[in-house]
This record gives C-alpha cells, sequence and structure tokens, in this order.
C-alpha cells in the first residue's frame, strides 16, 4: 500500500513537472508581453530593458529552471496587470471556480450514480426509459450552449434566476446545472453499465444461490464492485468541468479561474497564466491522488499488489 | 426396488432466452427427477442447455431468460411459483449450486471468510462476529483447506483456482442442504484437482445422503461417479435413466453415437468426439426431432414430429426417438429382456 502510493506520488510529481513544462513554452511562443506592457511609443531600447529585467531574455531552459526554483518557495511571481503576487490572484479567483465546479461534480454524482443504479436493477423500467432520455438531453449539447438556453429560458422569459453574477445561492443554480448535467449523464451511462456487466457476473450468480437478498445483492456485492470505473470516470470528469468551467464562467460573469485565464491570455499577463496553470495541475493530481487511495480501500488486488 | 420419492421433480421445464438472434427456446420440455443420496448426471454437448436447465430450476435466469412453463417440484413445493423472496429462503439453506468457473465465481472485494460468513448470516441470524468466524473456520474445515482460520482473511486473488472451488463448495455445503447441483465444478481445474475436489463432493454427499445434479460433458466421468443420466441435446433431454442400463444398453442414436465416440483405454481422458455433424443452431431448431439432421436412422416421420416419450422399466428409462420400439424389439431377439410396453 505505502509503496503504491509512493508510486503514485512520484507519477503525480512528474506530471506537474511536464504539464508545467508545455504551458511554459506555449506561452513564450504566443507573443511578448513587453508589447502590452509598455506604452505603443516606448522603444526597442526600453523593451529590451523591461526584458532584461524580467529575465526574458535569458534562455528558455534557464528561464524555466528558475521558475522551478520559484515555485519551490511558493513564488509564482508578479502579475504586472494587477501589479501583485501572480499566485494571489489565482487564488482568489479559484474560490468560485471550486464552488461552480464541485457543486456540479457533486450534482452529477448524487443524480448519475443512483439513476444509473435504478436504470440497470429495472431494465426498460420506467426509470431507465427516464435515464436515457436525461442522457441524451445532458450530452445533447456543449455547457456552454446550454448556458445561453437557460439565460433564455429561465432568466429572460420567466425570471426565475438572475442573468449572471457571484454572491447568492441563485447565481449558481443555473451555471451549476449547465455545467453538471453533462457529467451526470455520463456517470450515470457508466454506472449503468457497469451495473449491468456486473449484475450478470457469476459472482453475483454465486451470491444469489447463497440465498442473499436481493438489497444486499444489489448494494454490497454490486454497487461496489460497479462503482470501481465509475471512481475513475468521476476524478476524469473533474478535469473536464474545470475546462468547461471556462465558458461557463464566461456567459454567468462568473469571477472565476476561466474568466482570469481568458483575461489573462488576452492580455499575455503570462505569471498569471502560469499560475494558474501549475494550480491546476496541482490541484488535479491531488485528486489523483485521493482517487487513488479511495480505489485501493476499495480494491483489495491494489492494496496488497 | 423401494420406492424413493424424488427429493426434485423437475417437469415440463420451457425457456426461452433473448439474445442476438432473437427469442429462442433453450430449454424445451425437460423433465428430471433427482433422489437422496443419488448423483444425477446432466450430460449433453456445449450448448445444448444443462446450465439454463440448472438456473431454470433455482429461478436465476439471467434477465434475458424467462422459464415460460413447467413445474419444479422440491420437496413438494413448486419452486417456479415461489416469489423472489421464499427462494431466497431455500437457495443456500436446501439447495445449493457449484459454477462451472471457479476463478470468477467469488467476490473480488470480499474476504473468503466474509462469503462464507454471509451464509449464516442471512439464513440463520447470526451477527456475533466471533461466532461467525467460528462457523466460517468449520466449514473451511470440512471442505480440507489447511490453516482455515488464517485463510479467512484473504482475498479471492490469493487464492488458486483449486481453492476457490473449495471455498465455493464450502459456501453451498455450509447449512447441509438436501440437493447440489454442481454445473461442470471441475473443467476450468488441472486433472489432479479435478479428482480431489470430485472425492470431495463425493465424501459431502455420503455424509447427508445429498442429492446432487452434475452437469458434465465427460462421459467417464459421469459414468464414474454419477448413478442415473439424462442426455440433453437442442435443448431437450432424449434419453434418460440409470446409468448403468443407459450407457450398456444406448437406445436413443445420439447417445449411441455418444458411446460410440467415448473415448477407449487408449485415449482415455481425452473430451468425447462428437458425432459427424453439429447440433443446430437454437435459432433454426427444427420442428421434428433436433437429431435427425445427423442420425442414421431418421425417417420422414422423424422430420415432421417431435417424437412422443417411450418408456419402459416402470418410467426409469425413457427416450424420446420414434425408433425406440423397433430398436428394443430387435434387441430382445438377440437377448431377451424384461421390455413392457407403457
Ligand atoms: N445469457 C444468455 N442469453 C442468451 N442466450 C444464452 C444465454 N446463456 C446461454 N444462452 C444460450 O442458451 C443455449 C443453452 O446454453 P447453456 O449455457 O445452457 O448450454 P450448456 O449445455 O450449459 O453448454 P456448456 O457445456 O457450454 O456449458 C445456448 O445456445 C446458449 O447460446
Ligand atoms: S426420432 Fe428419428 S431422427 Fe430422431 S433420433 Fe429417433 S430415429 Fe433419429
Ligand atoms: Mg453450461
Amino acid at each position: 500500500m505505502l509503496n503504491y502510493l509512493l508510486r503514485r506520488l512520484g507519477q503525480s510529481a512528474v506530471t506537474v513537472l511536464l504539464v508545467t513544462l508545455i504551458i511554459f513554452v506555449i506561452i513564450r511562443l504566443i507573443g511578448d508581453p513587453t508589447h502590452l506592457m509598455l506604452p505603443p511609443e516606448a522603444t526597442e531600447a526600453d523593451r529590451q530593458l523591461l526584458r532584461v529585467q524580467m529575465g526574458l531574455d535569458r534562455p528558455i531552459v534557464v528561464q524555466y529552471g528558475m521558475y522551478l526554483l520559484d515555485l519551490l518557495r511558493a513564488d509564482l511571481g508578479v502579475s504586472y496587470r494587477f501589479s501583485r503576487a501572480a499566485l494571489g490572484v489565482v487564488i482568489e479567483a479559484l474560490g468560485p471556480t471550486l464552488i461552480l465546479t464541485t457543486s456540479a461534480l457533486l450534482l452529477a454524482v448524487v443524480i448519475g450514480i443512483p439513476l444509473g443504479v435504478l436504470s440497470a436493477v429495472r431494465r426498460d423500467g420506467p426509470v431507465d426509459q427516464f435515464a436515457k432520455i436525461f442522457a441524451v438531453m445532458g450530452q445533447a449539447a456543449p455547457p456552454f450552449l446550454f448556458s445561453l438556453l437557460y439565460i433564455k429560458l429561465f432568466s429572460i422569459h420567466l425570471g426565475w434566476f438572475p442573468t449572471g453574477g457571484y454572491g447568492r445561492v441563485s447565481n449558481l443554480i443555473l451555471p451549476m446545472l449547465a455545467l453538471g448535467w453533462y457529467s451526470a449523464a455520463g456517470i450515470m451511462r457508466l454506472t449503468r453499465s457497469s451495473m449491468i456487466e456486473v449484475l450478470d457476473s457469476e459472482y453475483i450468480k454465486l451470491a444469489r444461490i447463497k440465498g442473499v437478498p436481493q438489497r444486499a445483492i444489489v448494494y454490497r456485492h454490486a454497487l461496489r464492485n460497479a462503482l470501481l470505473p465509475v471512481i475513475t470516470f468521476t476524478a476524469l470528469q473533474f478535469g473536464i468541468l474545470m475546462g468547461g468551467a471556462v465558458s461557463v464562467e464566461f456567459v454567468f460573469a462568473w469571477p472565476g479561474v476561466g474568466r482570469l485565464m481568458l483575461d489573462s491570455i488576452s492580455n499575455l499577463d503570462y505569471t498569471v497564466v502560469q499560475a494558474a496553470v501549475t494550480i491546476g495541475a496541482l490541484l488535479f493530481t491531488t485528486i489523483n491522488l485521493i482517487v487513488d487511495v479511495i480505489y485501493a480501500m476499495i480494491d483489495p488486488r491494489i492494496r496488497y499488489a | 426396488m423401494t420406492v424413493i420419492e424424488p427429493i426434485l421433480e423437475a417437469r415440463n421445464l420451457t425457456t426461452m432466452l433473448r439474445g442476438r438472434a432473437g427469442v429462442v427456446t433453450a430449454v424445451d420440455n425437460v423433465s428430471l427427477s433427482v433422489y437422496p443420496g443419488r448423483t444425477l448426471a446432466l450430460v449433453g454437448e456445449s450448448g445444448s442447455g444443462k446450465s439454463i436447465t440448472c438456473l431454470s430450476m433455482l429461478g436465476l435466469l439471467p434477465s434475458s431468460g424467462k422459464l415460460v412453463a413447467g413445474e419444479v417440484l422440491f420437496k413438494g413445493r413448486d419452486l417456479a411459483k415461489l416469489s423472489q423472496r421464499e427462494l431466497e429462503d431455500i437457495r443456500g439453506r436446501e439447495i445449493g449450486m457449484i459454477l462451472q468457473d471457479a476463478m470468477t465465481s467469488l467476490n473480488p472485494l470480499f474476504t473468503i471468510g466474509y462469503q462464507i460468513e454471509e451464509v449464516f448470516r442471512y439464513h440463520q441470524g447470526i451477527r456475533d462476529r466471533r461466532e461467525l468466524r467460528r462457523r466460517a473456520v468449520e466449514v473451511l474445515e470440512k471442505v480440507k483447506i489447511p490453516a482455515a482460520a488464517e485463510r479467512l482473511d484473504s482475498y479471492p486473488f490469493q487464492f488458486s483456482g483449486g481453492m476457490r472451488q473449495r471455498v465455493s463448495i464450502a459456501i453451498n455445503v455450509a447449512l447441509s442442504p438436501d440437493l447440489l447441483i454442481c454445473d461442470e465444478p471441475t473443467t476450468a481445474l488441472d486433472v489432479t484437482v479435478q479428482l480431489q475436489i470430485l472425492r470431495l463432493l463425493g465424501e459431502l454427499q455420503r455424509q447427508n445422503n445429498m442429492a446432487v445434479v452434475f452437469v458434465t460433458h465427460d462421459l467417464h466421468m459421469a459414468a464414474q461417479f454419477c448413478d442415473d443420466v439424462a442426455i440433453m441435446y437442442g435443448g431437450r433431454v432424449v434419453e434418460s435413466g440409470p446409468i448403468r442400463e443407459v450407457f450398456d444398453n444406448p437406445v436413443h442414436p445420439y447417445t449411441v453415437g455418444l458411446l460410440g465416440a467415448l473415448p477407449t483405454l487408449e485415449n482415455f481422458g481425452r473430451r468425447l468426439v462428437a458425432i459427424p455433424g453439429q447440433q443446430p443452431a437454437l435459432s433454426t431448431i427444427p420442428t421434428g426431432c433436433r437429431f435427425a439432421a445427423r442420425c442414421p436412422s431418421a425417417m420422414d416421420q422423424c422430420r415432421e414430429q417431435y417424437p412422443d416419450w417411450f418408456e419402459w422399466n416402470g418410467g426409469s428409462r425413457r427416450v424420446a426417438c420414434w425408433r425406440t420400439e423397433e430398436r428394443l424389439h430387435a434387441a430382445m431377439a438377440r437377448a431377451p429382456a424384461e421390455v413392457e410396453h407403457e
């Protein structure tokens, strides 16, 4: 178990390094930030001075090495746009994004798993029919389109919810739905197919032969096995939701990392972009680590391997 | 001969399955009798419906299957009419079933101990953990698993195939059932382990005077370990009776073919070689005798009409073939036997 965790920890570190390296190179290919940082009438000599000050004149390898050294001290540079630590800027925006993505994922899990289980247990029954429609609708369009649709329907026509903003529960409902339904559909479908497969397995047959009551068959013997792929999938969904949040935050004027990223990229505020990606990668690998631990707790084959 | 009542009597079981080729009749009018202390061999080639027959009797069909007709009289009660709840109560306590694939028949996420203890938990309402463990150890010792107490906390993946099959037997005999169905319990195991498992089953049977249904396509094994036999072909039972009588004097052309193909001493241990031709697919099953396409004695009537049962010896011998009478007369002419008409 400890070995397994250490191995996964090592893999996570490599992932974070790779992700930061890639984004580091890409940002430097996008453009020269000094064009935007200095007024248009600044001379090339002025810009060169700024580059030297910021260390942008050095080879990219050296820059990356310095970035890593700074990273170890939790120093992710200064945002020229906000004139303060990029890390602080990112963390401020991270709160709203986490609220949005976590509530969307929670919604997806709370709806997706029970719906998947019920539709697998009573295949072709009314719940299953409903679940099919639920899944098709959820996966019919990307969250971005749903966001626009919801605003038109629930905000403009019906006036039930505000069109955007942040701070109250009513602000959260529509973006959460727009973001969560898609994942709920995926989780539901995977739970259903996984459950159907498990329910047809030999060990479920033996459990029935033993006379284990139906409830225990479904919720103890079958569900635990059926959830293994769902857990991995749900962790992946978290990353997908982070991506989806960019457009949803944009539509609903939600002050999250997604919007911050869009603004920072168009303003070539590269320290903020770097910081956001680094935090994102750390967050994502941490979640994966937690999932690995949960997985090992459920599956003895991993725990003892 | 003293009259022993069968403990299980299946009458005219008919099971439909929904598969890729549409709805098929996988088990068609199958009747079986199983007696206390005796072993019934259910023999037939792959796909002849042996497993589906067993699962039909216990109400364990996959969701694509349905028992559409027939009775399953177990100790006088018709299992086919019982509710799920009532069946749960009988399964595991009065009837057990060992599955073909030992490797996959235990839940990978629960300890061996837990999976055995469940029997006592659900059937006897025992909740005390120490008492449950004590009983689990007892059962593991019953199936001769060494160092049983230390094995309780192991998981199935830590066990070999033979050991897993022992655990599955332990689970099934924990409450000394009256009937044990064994669906090819040893096919997935290697030969030496096969023998150990068979001996163990025989021992357990004698201890409790258990009735056993033994599904196999190994005729040697059947002849060695079983008392009665029912031969299945294309979802039907074509011949049944005491195994010595059937194997000494097979009557149905399919049985004759099977036994003709029975490995001799030279190739002992090999699986039976089939008769020329193939068992028809269930979706293209002929109206008449299922065996007509491969039968050397087929007549026009065979292709039109499914043969009626022909019974003798007080119904203990049964054959479904139009030419049974003819054949028996010929046999009698050669060696007079006690053949009577029903
Ligand atoms: N779950 C299922 N869905 C649809 N058809 C099935 C299912 N299980 C079995 N069948 C079909 O039912 C028929 C009888 O199958 P069964 O498993 O009873 O055969 P068997 O005699 O036990 O064969 P084997 O010796 O290979 O175990 C076969 O034609 C098989 O293809
Ligand atoms: S009924 Fe006809 S075809 Fe079928 S086994 Fe008998 S002789 Fe052969
Ligand atoms: Mg089978």
